[in-house]
């Protein structure tokens, strides 16, 4: 390291960061491990110092090995050390696949109640870097199909900060979705902050027009086309749902039943994603308040192009976000 | 002379900071020299220069942060070459701001947008990335990308005549009210009927508070078993009513065809200056007709108690609701002869949302002086009813059909009603009744006097 | 399982082919690699390449050494690490620069970018993102010629990191067993990003590790570009004559970072220097000045070929149109009619 670090407001990867530390001094059962997270300082940056403070058996660096370490972490969580295992992009933990759902989320189950796994998975998420298709979907939905797992997506510097703690205190396996594009977003985290309520969704901005239900790293685009929409007097309220499994669908149903219409904005696929999820949820609980079809913002059906062009087409966007709420609206 | 600018170190970096500079003004420097520190918010990284030369003067202090692509220090390049025509050189910073990062130009330059155009709403009045978006409306976001197979929604132009396409909450809005969908007018895509244009219809600005949703269907609930109680009772109490009707009372029925071309085209006439809530159906004006004629014809408004006919000292013309899930009642519309059509209407509204609310007052239940049922829109041409003890007469009104109507001598295709009237004979016969029709006919031809 | 023997790849009576104008051919293979190695690091540092870029100088010996035993019928499949095996390949420069830059006419349509080099009629299956994630796949297109009975082989490249994935352990062991015309390269550069191989692998001997599966395994000396050659030229040989699957531990270093995106605080500057002493295009020209009378005003003269060839390249690569975004949802599924 050359030079002293020019002084900068905190960034979502200082607040995750902050998380981890206060983690490992708070409980010396808490451990990380992953690829490149000591020396290197995490692939991301965000483990940067750590290694120094607590020392290479608390903060591990791993082979590369998904499969190995994620389940490494799955038998050291049984024997009653709290594990976070960091896997660089979600698109590696696809490596890990048979670890975290064929063990962490079902040994307890299976076990009939004896062998519970209070382990934290953390990992990337997202496009929008041009990284191409292998280091750039948003698979989230995908883990929130999983009985037996928690799956978080902090959204804001906030969650980033104060969603880590409660992931440590849950008996079960919780997957922290990181979006890359929100590393370099700066902030000041609320210092009084509690910890996050794990179950419950948060409504980000209010309106009375419509609700736009989104999580991770659409919530900024989500906001901003509320902004854009407010400008024509369609007040949007939007639902950051951050806790995408169990859904907390109370808070997004609460908020159309007021608005009587939803967008739901999603960075993954489509079909059969989370996003036909939360429809599927406001059709069955929220019908009679419907007052236009439920809409939906996704990332296109396409594996994530290089492109510039073409990853901006690929991607949920602000004007698409508005163009559906407009819709909504009528 | 040369541009030393901050470079992309990163896939997500737009902005550097600059920690410390490893050159200084007079230095020579080659192409791929280590010249700077710069702080990615990831790390601090050293940076090359692309170019041999003479630094010439640093533009930017450690400490400050900048955009990818600002330039930050001038390097004088030595070349044997002659200087490369200016307009080669790279773009300079651009006074009054700090313009835009390369990867923003490239847009702007794909994009066919004039950056001098653009309003910078990035760091220090920056042009992002954004901003050049938004002055390309629909080229990179906003416009369909691909035509696909199938509309995504599913949303299509259904086949006209089949049934109104309305949001599941116009409808619980519109059942409610007790008004009919076809009568309303949609704003929404293709056509479908949103709860604005209900609401406009029924006239309620603010929606009430919206009563619980009903609960699904699960076969044994304790609410399914009161309600299908409360069916049953229903269902008994009508059907002693008029099973008493039928025992004691001495029906005659008569029936007569109505045109309504005056009628239906002097409502489109009104109804087409008119904002949707104030717009009128057929069923106003059949009404209205049906209690001044019932004004004129006496003889048929009234009770029939202790063997005798009591006439009514106004008409109270009661209306025939189904209730949802069975059952019938006949509320009352108070002096309905005194009542214009747009006002009938409205208390129609409100009497059929409350009746089906469970919220009539006692004297709408007992107070009708002659009563109208309507199963037009039941697609029925004709109702021959049963009287409702007692009272002394029904109207039965069917369906408006387009039939085949000679008038003058002239046929043509209009609009009519089939009228029906079931009376007591023991209290008029049917010279009276046939009045009573004609005096409805009359009346329907001269709608704008109703 | 009986461990197989094979004579040592540096005694052998192949030698390299062509001898004094062979050499000048490699030497401007290699300075066309590190040119335009160069060129992307300007041309990132602009803001005109964008994403993860992953550069190979230091390493142009083991792309370029390579290839020169492989023939046009075998098939390729590499890393995101992969710029010099593109060229090396034979992929026109305008193609992968053009691939980079996002336009329609690079090697992927400008779908894939810096990590995903592909084109199937030089049977180059790409650069793959995920580590190992190319090495069943290559054992796939190995076991394709060998139930259809061509003489080919398949060409996969790794680098050490790739080797503590199971992906590797799986495929090295199933080769073996079906006896695969597979030649694997591990490009060993000691480090995975960040990590030093020491850190990565409790046996960093990577080539006795691959042994163990019963591939016939040889560490060589990845900055040599005859050395890696000949030894590539021997393995292919017994590849091709069916003596079943090879692993070649190429021992090599990168001068650069692990990507653009890395600032390389993990290495010390002294090692880099220390490297830097065995750059493979010095090794070369050292021997050529030494062996074939080559001097400066040569040298001057393939690096001014190289030169024009890149100019050529990024001006052809600039001129390439960008894919309009109404074709995003192309090649997702194959066209009707298009299946083989």
């Amino acid at each position: 390291m050359t030079g002293a670090k020019a002084a900068r407001e905190p960034t979502y990867r200082d607040a995750l960061r902050e998380a981890l530390r206060e983690a490992l001094a708070a409980d010396e059962r808490v451990f990380l491990m992953g690829e490149d997270v000591g020396r290197y300082g995490g692939a991301f940056g965000v483990s940067l110092g750590l290694l120094d403070e607590f020392g290479p058996d608390r903060v591990r660096d791993t082979p590369l090995s998904e499969s190995a370490f994620v389940g490494a972490g799955v038998g050291a969580a049984i024997a009653g050390l709290r594990p976070i295992v960091e896997v660089m992009t979600v698109n590696f933990s696809l490596l890990a696949l048979d670890q975290i759902l064929n063990n962490a989320a079902t040994l307890l189950h299976m076990s009939g109640g004896q062998v519970a796994v209070p382990l934290v998975i953390r990992m990337t998420t997202g496009a929008g870097r041009q990284l191409a298709a292998q280091h750039s979907h948003s698979l989230e939905g995908w883990y929130a199909h999983i009985p037996g797992i928690r799956v978080l997506a902090p959204a804001t510097l906030d969650d980033a900060r104060y969603m880590l703690a409660p992931a440590l205190a849950d008996p079960d396996p919780v997957v922290i979705f990181e979006h890359g594009s929100l590393y370099n977003v700066t902030g000041t985290p609320d210092p009084g902050a509690a910890p996050v309520d794990l179950d419950s969704a948060a409504v980000r901005r209010a309106g009375s027009d419509v609700t736009l239900i989104t999580h991770g790293g659409s919530l900024g685009k989500a906001l901003e086309a509320a902004e854009r929409l407010a400008t024509d007097s369609i007040e949007a309220e939007v639902v950051d749902l951050r806790t995408l499994r169990p859904l907390d669908d109370a808070t997004a149903l609460a908020s159309v039943a007021r608005t009587h219409r939803a967008v739901v904005i999603d960075e993954g696929w489509r079909t059969a994603g989370l996003s036909a999820e939360v429809a599927a949820r406001i059709a069955e609980q929220g019908f009679y308040d419907l007052d236009a079809p439920v809409e939906r913002v996704c990332g296109a059906e396409v594996p994530v192009p290089y492109a510039r062009q073409l990853e901006e087409a690929a991607l949920p966007q602000v004007a698409g976000i508005v163009a559906a709420a407009r819709r909504a609206v009528g | 002379m040369a541009e030393f600018t901050m470079p992309a170190l990163g896939a997500d970096m737009t902005e550097g900071t600059l920690l410390e500079w490893l050159v200084h003004p007079g230095d020579r420097v080659a192409r791929g020299d280590i010249v700077a520190v710069v702080d990615t918010a990831k790390a601090a990284i050293e940076v090359e220069c692309f170019e041999t030369g003479t630094v010439e003067r640093l533009l930017v202090e450690p400490g400050a942060t900048v955009p990818v692509g600002a330039a930050m220090a001038v390097i004088d390049t030595v070349k044997s070459a002659p200087e490369p025509a200016p307009g080669l050189a790279p773009e300079p910073a651009r006074a009054g701001g700090p313009g835009a990062t390369p990867l923003v130009r490239h847009l702007a330059e794909d994009s066919g947008v004039d950056l001098a155009a653009v309003h910078g709403t990035g760091p220090g009045g920056r042009i992002t990335r954004a901003d050049v978006v938004a002055a390309v409306p629909g080229k990179w976001t906003g416009k369909r990308q691909v035509a696909p197979r199938r509309p995504a929604t599913g949303a299509q132009a259904l086949p006209s005549g089949s049934r109104v396409r309305a949001t599941p909450l116009a409808r619980r809005v519109a059942a409610e009210a007790g008004l009919d969908l076809a009568t309303v007018t949609g704003t929404g895509t293709d056509g479908a009927v949103r709860v604005s244009d209900v609401r406009a219809v029924i006239g309620t600005a603010s929606p009430p508070t919206p009563p619980p949703t009903p609960p699904a269907p699960s076969p044994e609930s304790a609410q399914t078993r009161a309600a299908a109680d409360r069916q049953q009772a229903m269902r008994r109490a009508v059907g002693d009513l008029m099973a008493r009707s039928k025992r004691e009372i001495p029906h005659y029925y008569l029936s007569t065809t109505v045109g309504l071309s005056p009628a239906i085209d002097w409502l489109r006439a009104r109804n087409r200056q008119l904002p949707v809530s104030k717009r009128l159906v057929p069923a106003a004006l059949l009404l209205k007709a049906a209690a001044l004629a019932a004004r004129e014809v006496p003889q048929l408004n009234g009770f029939w108690t202790d063997g005798g006919f009591v006439r009514a000292p106004a008409v109270h013309l009661g209306v025939a609701v189904a209730l949802r899930g069975g059952g019938l009642v006949a509320p009352a519309i108070h002096d309905a002869a005194d009542l214009s059509p747009a006002e009938l209407m409205a208390r129609l509204r409100d009497l059929v949302t409350r009746a089906r609310a469970g919220r009539l007052r006692g004297s709408e239940t007992t107070d009708p002086t002659i009563t109208v049922t309507s199963l037009g829109d039941q697609g029925v041409e004709a109702v021959f009813g049963v009287i409702y003890p007692p009272q002394v007469a029904l109207v039965g009104l069917g369906r408006v059909v387009e039939r085949p109507w000679a008038v003058d001598g002239m046929l043509g295709v209009r609009p009519v009603v089939t009228a029906t009237l079931s009376a007591d004979h023991r209290a008029s016969d049917g010279a009276t009744g046939a009045r009573y029709l004609a005096a409805l006919d009359r009346l329907l031809q001269k709608p704008e006097e109703l | 399982m009986t461990r197989r023997t094979a004579a040592d790849p540096h005694r052998g009576s192949l030698g390299p082919p062509g001898g004094r104008e062979h050499r000048h051919d490699l030497l401007r293979e290699m300075l066309r690699i590190r040119r335009f190695e160069e060129r992307c690091v300007e041309l990132y540092s602009a803001g005109e390449i964008r994403g993860f870029v992953h550069l190979c100088i230091g390493e142009e010996a083991v792309s370029v050494g390579v290839h020169q035993a492989l023939t046009p019928e075998d098939s390729v499949v590499t890393t995101y690490r992969e710029h010099g095996h593109a060229l090396a390949r034979g992929i026109p420069m305008a193609a992968v620069l053009a691939e980079m830059l996002g336009r329609v006419t690079g090697c992927s349509r400008g779908r894939g970018g810096s990590m995903h080099l592909f084109d199937v009629g030089r049977r180059f299956y790409g650069g793959h993102g995920i580590v190992a994630g190319g090495i069943p796949v290559a054992a796939g297109l190995a076991l394709a010629d060998r139930m259809r009975g061509r003489p080919n082989l398949t060409c996969c490249f790794f680098g050490d990191g790739a080797v503590a994935e199971g992906e590797f352990h799986e495929t090295a062991n199933l080769a073996a067993l079906w006896d695969l015309p597979l030649l694997m390269v591990c490009e060993n550069n000691l480090y995975a990003m960040g990590t030093p191989l020491a850190r990565e692998h409790a046996q960093i001997d990577l080539a006795a590790r691959a042994a163990s599966y019963g591939l016939v395994a040889w560490a060589v000396d990845g900055m040599d570009v005859l050395a890696v050659e000949r030894a590539v030229r021997r393995a292919a040989q017994a590849v091709r004559e069916g003596a079943g699957p090879y692993f070649l531990e190429l021992r090599t270093y990168r001068f650069r970072a692990h990507s653009m995106y890395d600032p390389d605080l993990y290495r010390d500057k002294a090692e880099i220097e220390q490297w830097k002493q065995r750059d493979p295009i010095t090794l070369l020209t050292d021997r050529m000045r030494a062996e074939d009378g080559f001097d400066d005003a040569g040298l001057d003269l393939v690096e001014k070929e190289v030169s024009e060839e890149l100019e050529r390249a990024v001006e052809e690569a600039g001129k390439g149109g960008l894919e309009p975004p109404e074709d995003l949802l192309r090649f997702v599924y194959s066209p009707a009619g298009e299946r083989p």
